[in-house]
């Protein structure tokens, strides 16, 4: 796979992948776009500029591990993998069929390089608390990447492992809210508001990087400082459009887990060419 | 050892002491082996290993859901994590995560759930599991393990360490009888034939063991030949025993320290079905929560003795007929 630091050449791949799980999700008649939009751009950021991996040795022991806590959004990070070569780009299209290898939630079974299966909400920080643990008692460099979501952190669990990774000192890991404010049954505030979101990961001790999650350079800045913090995890509150980049998926609560229509899928690749 | 030898049944170790004594051996000669613990490692006694190998012991606080997942991400990265709590808590709070981090992923993850049962006394049913077995035998791919005494545990926890794949221990609060002699075999799945008989077949798993023995050589006395089964494998279940059980001896009684309901009795009693029709008698916990009293008054009253599993077994003998 060819990485790249240059911006415009990132942004670039974001606007393929937002086409190519458009179609995937469309196709499937069912899926989580709007969330998928919100997060392409940290994703993409992760698989093609900041982590250490090499897709012709999926289980090479150094790598950095990311792990898609919100794993609803799972269209966005089959299309980065297949994209990095990890899997078939011709496959793409068999979304949530059955015996596909892209399943509707991530699965381990079917997609080996995947680092987790998940789809249950909450359990993904944790998940990635325990291989950055491993990677310090193997002195190995890999750091651990974990995307959750807005509405996944009300679970409790995410604040047990807030707690554990600030007090054991997991600086090798890094967290990133994708914080698109719409859950399924609306608006986060309206739900269960999280604010004061920047004071509650404080208060639990990590290294908190505000940041608009669709500024690609911003992204790799922040992707940076962290890697130079030492003693605390990072967490980044990276605020997003949830639908990104699709004018009537953008901030539309229908679009969490619907899928378009083909008249939609049209418009939106048109929206994305 | 299929033998017919007298057993002194001599109480020894606590099968969650012989446990911390198990896993300072496995942490010695495996640099991969890692404990984790949610503020019990005093009565789980994983607090040796802690102290022995600082940097594999990971205490989580009261925090059990975390501390699965945390346990199964270390599994998938190449640890042999030993996750501990009471298994009240372990496998009720950390169910989901066992279920979703690392049952559907098959990741290596080791549970041991302690202070199983009722015989943990006077703390109550807020503290008692007397359901772990069914959630973990209701995970795909999980092995689930309940030694009888310290030889067992301490042979099993080594056998679980190299095992590949998650499985759940169970282990006691209280000294339980020595059954076993050092250097007893053990082998995951694969059951053990404590006294030869012919009338009927006593199932039992972990404190109960000791109290099968005891019955069968009550029934002896009243010309009833009873075999023991220590099914210290719950799951996967050593089904040829038990199928020649049912075959050879007609009638079986399966006794365990657990709720009758998704207990081994069911487990055993699905393979009898399959197998081989038998007549069979349950000794367990009967559709109820227990109470506070000491272990022996509570194992009394909810009908988990020797006494008990003698009249079940009656019972059994007398339905062949």
């Amino acid at each position: 796979m060819q990485k790249t630091s240059n911006v415009a050449e990132l942004a670039a791949i974001c606007k393929r992948m937002r086409r190519e799980f458009i179609e995937m999700i469309t196709t499937a008649k069912s899926g989580h776009p709007g969330g998928s939009l919100s997060a392409t751009e940290i994703v993409v950021t992760l698989f093609f500029d900041v982590m250490r991996h090499d897709p012709a040795n999926p289980k090479w022991k150094d790598r950095d591990r990311f792990i898609l806590s919100k794993g609803h959004c799972c269209p966005v990070l089959y299309a980065v993998m297949a994209e990095c070569g990890y899997c078939p780009k011709d496959q793409l299209m068999t979304l949530r069929k059955l015996g596909s290898m892209y399943q509707g939630h991530p699965d381990v079974r079917f997609l080996p390089s995947l680092e987790a299966s998940t789809g249950s909400l909450g359990e993904g920080l944790s998940l990635g608390i325990g291989m950055a643990l491993a990677a310090k008692l193997d002195r190995s460099p890999s750091r651990s990447y974990v995307v959750l979501g807005d509405g996944e952190i009300q679970e409790g669990q995410i604040w047990e492992a807030a707690m554990f990774g600030a007090f054991h000192k997991v600086d090798n890991l890094v967290a990133i809210v994708d914080y698109n404010r719409i859950q399924l049954d609306g608006f986060v505030k309206d739900i269960m508001d999280l604010e004061p979101l920047v004071d509650k990961w404080r208060g639990f001790g990590w290294h908190v990087i505000e940041l608009d999650g669709h500024d690609i350079a911003a992204l790799q800045r922040a992707f940076a400082e962290a890697e130079t913090v030492k003693g605390k995890p990072t967490v980044l509150i990276a605020h997003t459009i949830k639908g990104k980049g699709v004018s009537f998926m953008e901030n539309n609560p229908k679009f969490h887990g619907q899928a378009p229509t083909p008249e939609e899928c049209v418009r939106a690749l048109a929206e994305l060419a | 050892m299929p033998a017919k030898t007298k057993y002194e049944l001599k109480l020894g170790a606590a099968t969650r002491e012989a446990f911390g004594k198990a896993l300072v051996e496995v942490g010695r000669t495996n640099p991969n082996v890692v404990v984790l613990d949610a503020d019990l490692s005093k009565s789980t006694y994983t607090a040796e290993f802690g102290k022995q190998f600082p940097d594999r012991f990971f205490e989580c606080g009261i925090a059990e859901a975390n501390m699965m997942a945390i346990g199964a991400g270390l599994a998938s990265a190449g640890k042999i994590p030993f996750a501990s709590s009471f298994s009240v808590f372990a496998m009720n709070k950390g169910f989901e995560q066992l279920r979703v981090t690392a049952a559907f992923p098959n990741f290596n993850l080791k549970v041991v759930g302690t202070h199983s049962g009722i015989s943990i006394g006077e703390d109550g049913p807020s503290q008692m599991s007397i359901e772990d077995i069914s959630l973990a035998c209701s995970l795909p791919g999980f092995a689930v393990i309940s030694p009888a005494d310290e030889v067992a545990m301490i042979a099993l926890v080594k056998r679980a360490a190299e095992h590949i794949g998650p499985l759940f221990i169970r282990a006691g609060r209280i000294k339980a009888p020595v059954i076993y002699a050092p250097g007893q075999d053990f082998a995951i799945g694969k059951s053990i034939e404590l006294v030869e008989g012919s009338a009927v077949t006593l199932i039992a798993t972990g404190l109960l063991v000791a109290e099968a023995i005891r019955a069968a050589e009550t029934l002896e006395t009243e010309g009833i030949s009873a075999r023991v089964l220590d099914m210290h494998t719950i799951k996967p279940l050593d089904r040829e025993a038990i199928a020649r059980a049912a075959r050879e001896t007609g009638a079986i009684v399966v006794a365990e320290e657990h709720l009758v309901d998704g207990g081994l009795g069911v487990r055993v009693a699905q393979v009898v079905a399959e197998a081989h029709p038998a007549v069979m008698e349950f000794v367990g916990i009967e559709n109820t929560y227990a109470e506070s009293g000491t272990p022996d008054e509570l194992l009394d009253k909810y009908g988990l003795r020797a006494v008990n599993i003698v009249a079940a077994a009656r019972r059994a003998v007398e339905r062949k007929r």
